[in-house]
């Protein structure tokens, strides 16, 4: 059989449940589509051997055990931010240069226990601080898609860019993500993938590099709404080590999925048709809600009356956590350390080590971190911000409580974007990509991108569905009946 | 509030990140355009609304007070830049 690795979990799953391929197979097969799309950037630390070697493992329990978990045998990229016992996890950073774990994070381990087959280590923003991986200490990783025969090179977003990448151009069969404030949704709108963040609690955070607490979520990225269900089931569980973990049961996402969208009520919020949206963005948006009303849902105008709040409280609160976790970095215990000149000090030796360590963008969050802790400014910024979340928490909740089931919006106010493009603009502007996804971090919701439509340029696009907390099965469900109503095929065109 | 060269250092140094001299004017520049966006808070009536400590209504689980983990001395270490005998090894931090 040709082109294993252009298959999709769930397809994967059941031609090695019928025995008609195997885990090595579908190993090799990425492997072979890895070694061949070096342009892209997408894996930034190989591991075929171990992949072979966990393929081998999968095999032979999908011989002997008729009810192996789903994942069992899938080839998979994992993102850089995941620590993996044994191989190299830098968070994009230099400063995390030479440092190979001595543990597994629970979400990858989940993964793992469940059979799948990692395949190495996928691009990223530096510490997960970005929108367009061009944080990356690897270098820029770059969307398979282009602008019809424009070479120009595309962002394939960020921060969990190499993982997008990867799915889209079919080097793997699904990848993790995570998303602090749209880091897995707004890769994969720009990539023509599905991603999901779940509620804030659902995926452990243990062993993930800590970007902001408060907000980081693990989620996967997937070539379907039925893959992200199955991935997502696996990724998920009750985790005594991270304390802000669920103690909830997992449902069974797949088996949610039916896509009867009768009697549900989808709200169109008001506050997300922003001033000088482009057309394209307007047009899906109302697609989208045209698509889901003739699936035999109910929709409703809503108000969420803080969103535009929503990028600033992000933009104190983030980087504050970000100051406080990203202390951890002093060269001491793992990481880089700098060179020291004769005379230098322990407080040298620190400033040194994170000037060289961390690039502009982490310093840049890092000390306006700092600056909104700092006294004097504690309460006016962080607490304020705090307050202001609280705020954008209750909109969500009073729209639920009127019965609203899920959110429709738009995942990202335009297309991928060419790399470079941004590089004259404010800080602020590159902030801006997250202002339909950053709400739903603040509010702890889980929130999907699903792949609707494409613009004039044949670039995907993606809409953005908002579900109610611990609810994951009945928006991913809502996301089926999106996915399938939209019929987005469409693959970029091989170039590399 | 506008930031000026000074409080930039003086960020810089509590962060523990080296700026050079001739940096800080674009440093402060931008801490002004971001400090700038996020003024608009400003603008929200918080009064009443207590500071969000936790996304979902949830208590900081307790473990029982048992050992159950340790001795993992060599596991510890392998990652540090610099460890000797047994210790991560740093500059002389007491005169």
């Amino acid at each position: 059989m040709t082109d294993l690795n252009k298959l999709g979990l769930a397809e994967a799953r059941d031609l090695l449940r019928r025995g008609e391929t195997t885990s090595q197979e579908l190993t090799q097969a990425c492997l072979t589509a890895i070694e061949g799309a070096g342009p892209l950037n997408a894996f930034v630390h190989h591991t075929p051997e171990l992949a072979l070697e966990r393929a081998r493992a999968a095999d032979a329990r999908l011989k002997s055990d008729k009810d192996a978990p789903a994942m069992c045998g899938m080839p998979i990229g994992i993102k850089d931010l995941f620590c993996t016992k044994g191989v190299p996890s830098q968070a994009g950073s230099r400063i995390l240069e030479g440092f190979v774990p001595e543990y597994e994070s629970t979400v990858s381990q989940n993964l793992a226990d469940a059979g799948a087959v990692m395949l190495g280590k996928l691009n990223m923003d530096e510490f997960a601080m970005g929108s367009s991986n061009e944080t990356s200490i690897y270098g820029n990783a770059v969307n398979p898609w282009r602008r019809g025969n424009d070479e120009t090179a595309l962002t394939p977003g960020g921060s969990s860019g190499g993982s997008a990448a990867a799915v889209a151009a079919d080097l793997c069969l699904a990848a993790t993500g995570t998303d602090t404030g749209g880091s897995i949704r707004q890769p994969a709108a720009f990539t023509g993938t599905v991603g999901i963040k779940p509620t804030y609690g659902r995926c452990s955070r243990w062993g993930v590099v800590a970007f902001a607490s408060s907000l980081d979520q693990a989620g996967p990225m997937t070539k379907s709404v039925r893959d992200a269900a199955i991935m997502l089931e696996t990724m998920c569980s009750f985790d005594p080590k991270d304390s802000t973990s669920a103690d909830l049961p997992v449902p069974n996402f797949e088996a949610a999925l039916t896509g009867d969208m009768r009697g549900k009520k989808i709200g169109i919020p008001k506050e997300y048709r922003m001033d000088g949206m482009p057309d394209e963005i307007e047009k899906l948006w109302a697609e989208g809600t045209a698509m889901l009303k003739g699936a035999g849902a109910e929709i409703v105008d809503i108000s969420l009356p803080h969103t535009k709040y929503a990028l600033p409280a992000y933009y104190v609160i983030a980087p504050a956590e970000a100051s406080s976790n990203l202390a951890r970095y002093d060269g001491v215990r793992y990481g880089h350390r700098a060179k020291m000149d004769a005379g230098d000090g322990i407080t040298e030796m620190y400033e040194k080590t994170r000037a060289e360590g961390f690039g502009p963008e982490v310093q840049r969050r890092v000390m306006i971190g700092t600056y909104v802790l700092s006294a004097g400014f504690y309460d006016a910024y962080y607490n304020r911000a705090r307050r202001v979340r609280a705020l954008i928490k209750k909109d969500f909740d009073d729209v639920f409580a009127a019965g609203v089931d899920c959110i429709l919006t738009p995942a990202t106010p335009s297309a991928a974007f060419g790399l470079g493009e941004m590089v004259d603009a404010d800080p602020i502007q590159m902030y801006l990509n997250d202002v339909f996804t950053v709400t739903v971090n603040l509010a702890g919701l889980p929130g999907i991108a699903v792949p609707t439509g494409t613009d004039k340029n044949g670039l995907p696009l993606g809409l953005q569905l908002i579900g109610r907390p611990w609810e994951e099965a009945d928006l991913l469900s809502s996301a089926y009946a999106l996915e399938r109503e939209a019929g987005f095929v469409a693959k970029a065109d091989k170039w590399w | 509030m506008s930031i000026d060269e000074s409080t930039a250092a003086r960020v810089a140094k509590l962060a523990r990140i080296k700026v050079e001299p001739d940096a800080l004017p674009a440093l402060a520049q931008e801490f002004n355009t971001i400090l700038g966006f996020i003024e608009q808070l400003g603008e929200v009536n918080v009064d009443g609304v207590e500071p969000m400590t936790s996304v979902t209504p949830q208590t900081l689980r307790r473990r029982a007070d048992v050992v159950n983990d340790g001795d993992q001395q060599a596991a510890v270490l392998r990652n540090a830049p610099d460890a000797r005998e047994g210790f991560f090894a740093v500059p002389k931090v007491v005169e």
